[in-house]
Order: structure tokens, then sequence, then C-alpha cells
């Protein structure tokens, strides 16, 4: 069912687990819906410079999460906000239909992250949304 | 490969295909061409097998009617009595955790202006039967209860709700898909009017399957046009698959107690081996009151789908009632059924036996799960905050 990359990002999955000094956190989705994403980010000079994540989730959600992480890595605030979760997917080698839900998780969860860094380094931007944010945030507790 | 899906469905054993093979080739007649000898030579066959799978569960052959599947046995039953005793009422009553075989059947008729009571079952999954007779009103027709449950694997004191329906003159249907050929089922002494059976279950072929209609019982038909199935049910007989359908039921009715007593020790032993190797972990469904090759639990702070998808990496194969592996937004109907929230829901897994499973795959699988389990635990944002307070 699943493509060989998305086999792949899920058996071995790509900067699991905690950031300690992370300055950019995120958590979108909710255990009732069956997929929560975490991502921790340090974020310096307008770079991505560490990330990691934690998911709770299917076989695409975690395999997005980690494909996700690959991408932002290295990358500027500029270029994590641009990424798209059709470019996560294509990354995959695609997902199916019924899985492309899942795979929302990670972009959103990033640009909760970047939202997370502008709000504790005091700057005063809002991140634009493309997903449907009422479903990510707040209903997580 | 260790195969642990045999609620889905079933090897079919080599006896089995022997059995059948000769209705291809040689024996290949139409069991409706009256004069020729291969046609008579179907027909003794299929008389065979009715008599076989009708002796299995207690009925006389003339009550046992072949169909496709569970799905077209369930279909017909509720369908067939709804529409044939209209005028006497139009209720049906049935329980929030039946397959969607009959969920969706009845779901299918309110659209139509029948009116369906969904009785909801207890946190093992069995049914109350005085829910179902405190249920019955002058307009209900019909009630629908399944054996055992297809996930969790409870077993509804099926007797008992057999004989409200009878007392109170409402015709009784039970989809014993799961339940034939896994436990003793009397027709008769449980006071069940219909009992759908499939034969895939209890290795015998894809489908093909049967209606148990009990002699009196007022039903319509489902499928129309030729006279086959005594005029009940229209198409060409699947004489081979009816052959094999008789053949596997039999070998399963046979030593049905030694059989059971086997698997019910290796069943236990994976309930046990799973619960205590592995923590926050609960069993779904009654420790005793279940199918002998039923086992289902809910790992707490992971998703189903990457618990199934890892064990398949590693050979095991086993299903689970997640969202994400029931293609809707919502995990099982039956787990929510039972009352657990959606969030451990999400993280059952189901693991079914049969006669072929050796101990030794039990001590592999029970091995395997944990370290699997607590691996996707340290990936998971929810374990995470479990592991902080503690
Ligand atoms: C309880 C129950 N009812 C009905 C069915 C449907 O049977 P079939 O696949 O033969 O249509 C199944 C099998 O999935 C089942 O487990
Ligand atoms: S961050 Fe959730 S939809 Fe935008
Ligand atoms: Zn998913």
């Amino acid at each position: 069912m699943y493509s060989e990359k998305v086999m792949d990002h899920f058996s071995n999955p790509r900067n699991v687990g905690e950031l300690a000094d992370a300055n950019a956190v995120g958590t979108v989705g909710n255990a009732k819906c069956g997929d929560i994403m975490k991502i921790y980010m340090k974020i310096e000079d307008d770079i991505v410079k560490d990330v990691k994540f934690k998911t709770f989730g299917c076989g695409a959600a975690v395999a997005t999460s980690s494909m996700a992480t690959e991408l932002v890595k290295g990358k500027t605030i500029e270029e994590a906000l641009g990424l798209t979760n059709k470019a996560v997917v294509e990354a995959l080698e695609g997902l199916p239909p019924a899985k492309i839900h899942c795979s929302v998780l990670a972009e959103e969860a990033i640009k909760a992250a970047i939202q997370d860094y502008y709000d504790k380094s005091g700057i005063e931007k809002k991140v634009e949304c493309s997903g449907n944010c009422a479903h990510c945030h707040g209903h997580h507790e | 490969m260790i195969y642990l899906d045999n609620a889905a469905t079933t090897k079919v054993k080599d006896s089995v295909i022997s059995a059948m093979l000769p209705y291809f080739t040689e024996t290949f007649g139409n069991a409706s061409s009256t004069y020729t000898t291969p046609g008579q030579a179907a027909r003794k066959a299929l008389s065979e097998a009715r008599e076989k799978v009708a002796g299995c569960i207690g009925a006389d052959a003339k009550e046992v009617f072949f169909t496709s599947g569970g799905s077209e046995a369930d279909n017909w039953a509720i369908k067939g009595i709804a529409l044939k005793n209209k005028d006497k009422g139009n209720h049906i009553i049935t329980t929030t955790v039946e397959h969607h075989a009959v969920l969706h059947t009845c779901e299918f008729l309110e659209k139509q202006g029948f009116k369906v009571t969904y009785v909801p079952v207890d946190e093992f999954g069995m049914v109350n039967p005085e829910d179902i007779k405190n249920a019955i009103t002058d307009e209900t027709v019909l009630v629908s209860v399944m054996f055992a449950n297809n996930e969790i694997g409870t077993i509804n004191p099926i007797k008992e709700i057999g004989e409200i329906c009878r007392e109170k003159g409402v015709y009784f249907h039970t989809d014993a898909v799961q339940a034939t050929g896994a436990v003793p089922i009397d027709v008769k002494e449980m006071n069940i009017d219909l009992l759908s059976m499939s034969a895939h279950k209890f290795h015998g072929p894809k489908g093909v399957g049967a209606l148990y209609i009990r002699k009196g019982v007022k039903i319509d038909n489902l499928l129309h046009g030729g006279a086959q199935e005594l005029g009940r049910r229209a198409t060409t007989e699947n004489v081979a698959g009816i052959v094999g359908m008789a053949q596997a039921l039999s070998e399963a009715c046979e030593n049905m107690q030694e059989k059971t007593e086997k698997l019910i020790k290796l069943r236990d032993k994976l309930i046990d081996g799973i619960l205590e190797s592995v923590p926050y972990t609960r069993l779904n469904g009654h420790r005793t009151k279940r199918l002998p090759n039923n086992t289902s639990f809910c790992f707490r702070y992971i998703e189903g789908e990457s618990l199934l998808l890892s064990l398949d990496m590693m050979g095991y194969v086993v299903s689970s009632g997640s969202a994400c592996t029931s293609g809707s937004l919502d995990p099982s109907h039956v787990l929510l059924g039972i009352g657990l929230p959606h969030e451990i829901a999400h993280g059952s897994m189901r693991a079914s036996l049969s006669e072929f499973t050796t101990e030794e795959e039990i001590d592999s699988f029970i091995k395997a799960v944990g370290p699997i389990v607590q691996r996707l635990r340290d990936m998971s944002p929810l374990y995470e905050e479990v592991e902080r307070k503690d």
C-alpha cells in the first residue's frame, strides 16, 4: 500500500526525539483523531539549525514527519514556512489518497513551531496557514 | 510469516480443496439440468453438502440455503424478514457492535422507512437479554444479534435472547459468521430462526456461505430469477464452493471439544503473555466468554496502523481497528461501542488463531510485540508526558 520511500521513513525515521535546547516547539493534531505531531526546532540567525519530532499516528503520519524534518533542516525560516504538504508527499513518492489528511500534520506542525518561535522571541509576526488551523490548534490537552 | 488474522479469513485446507476439485472438472454439470448424468451428480453433491451443513448446526437439510457468503446471508435475513412482514410492523432491533453487513443493511432499511433500535452492549461487548426484551414493541418483527463479535470475540447469550424472541413472537436472526465451526451451535435448542455463516472463516473457500431459515419463517427472496435453492435464491449453484464449505464445516465440527481446549490454552497464553510483558495494555472483550481463537488488545499511547505495519515488516500478520486502518476518521465502532475513548481505541490490535497456530508461533509473537510497542511509544508525544509523570 505504501511506497518504498514511505516504508523506509516509517521503519527508519530520521530526527526522532526531543531537543533539549529547542526554541521553537509546535504540537498539532489530537489523540481523538488518531494523529499528533510535535516538532522541536532550534532556530539561529533565521536558520533551522536542528529539528526533532515525535509522532503518535499511522505509518503515513510517521513517514511524513520524518521527511518534513529532513526537508527543513538547515533551511531558512522563510523556506521552512514554504514547505507544503504536497512537497512532502512528493518527496515520499506519493501516499494513498485516504492518507493525505495524515500528511497535512507535518506542514502544520512546522508552522506552529515557527509561530511559537516568533511569540517567544517577541517577533510580532503571524504565520500564514493554508491548513485548517481550527482543527490543529487548541484541542490537544 | 506467522499468520494471526484468522478472524479475517483462513487458509483453505488441502482436504477441502481435494473435495472441491472434481466439481470443476469431471462433475461440472449444472445441478438444475434435470435429466443429464452430470446434473444428477451435481445435485447429489448439493444435497449431501446441505445435509452436512445442517447436521453441524442441528438443522434440517431443507432449512439450509447456500449464499455467496456471510454478507449476503445477513442482507437476506434482515431485508427478507423486514419486507415480508411489513404488515405486522416496521421495527427491527439489533446492537451497536454488529458487523457492517448487518449495520449497513439496517441503515439502508431506515432510509426506506423502517425503524431500527441499536441496543448498546456492556464494557465486554456483551448484550444483556433484558435490554432486548425491553426494546421489543408491538411493531417489532426482527431481532438480530451476533453470535460472537468479530473484533473482540465476545460470545453473546444467544439462547436466552432466542427464548425471549420466541416468547414475544418476534423473529430472531444471529450473525454466526465468527462462531460457526468454532463453538457448538444448535439452532433448535437456542431458539434461532435465522443464522448466517461463511465458509472462509473455517478453512473453506471464500465467496460461499449459508443462511439457515427455520421451517415456517416468512421471508422474502433477495435474489430473484431461477428456482435454485428450493426456489428461494436464484443463480446457478456454486457446487464446488458448496461442497468445499460442507467439507470444511464437517471437519471443523469433528472433535471440536478437543480442538477448542487446545486453542483456548494458546489463546490464554497469548493474552497473559502480552498483558504481562507490555505495560499500559488492556484486553478487549470478555476474558472467558470469548471465541477460542480471538485476542484483542489496546496499547495506550500508540496508533494501531503503525503497530500493524511494524509487525508486518517482521512477518507477523494481525489486524487493527484504528481509524487509519478502517479508512474513516473514526476508530472501530465496536471499540467505541464498549465505551473506549477514541485515543485508546486507536491503539488496538487483534490477533486471531486457527487450529494451525503453534505454540512456537505464539511464543515468538509475544516476544516480538513488547519491543515494537516500546519503539512506537518512544516516538509518541503522548508517552513523553507519561514518562515525565513517573
Ligand atoms: C461477524 C461477521 N459477519 C459477516 C461477515 C461477512 O462475511 P463474508 O466475508 O463472507 O461476506 C464477517 C466477515 O468479515 C464477519 O466477521
Ligand atoms: S497550523 Fe494547523 S492548520 Fe495551520
Ligand atoms: Zn493517519
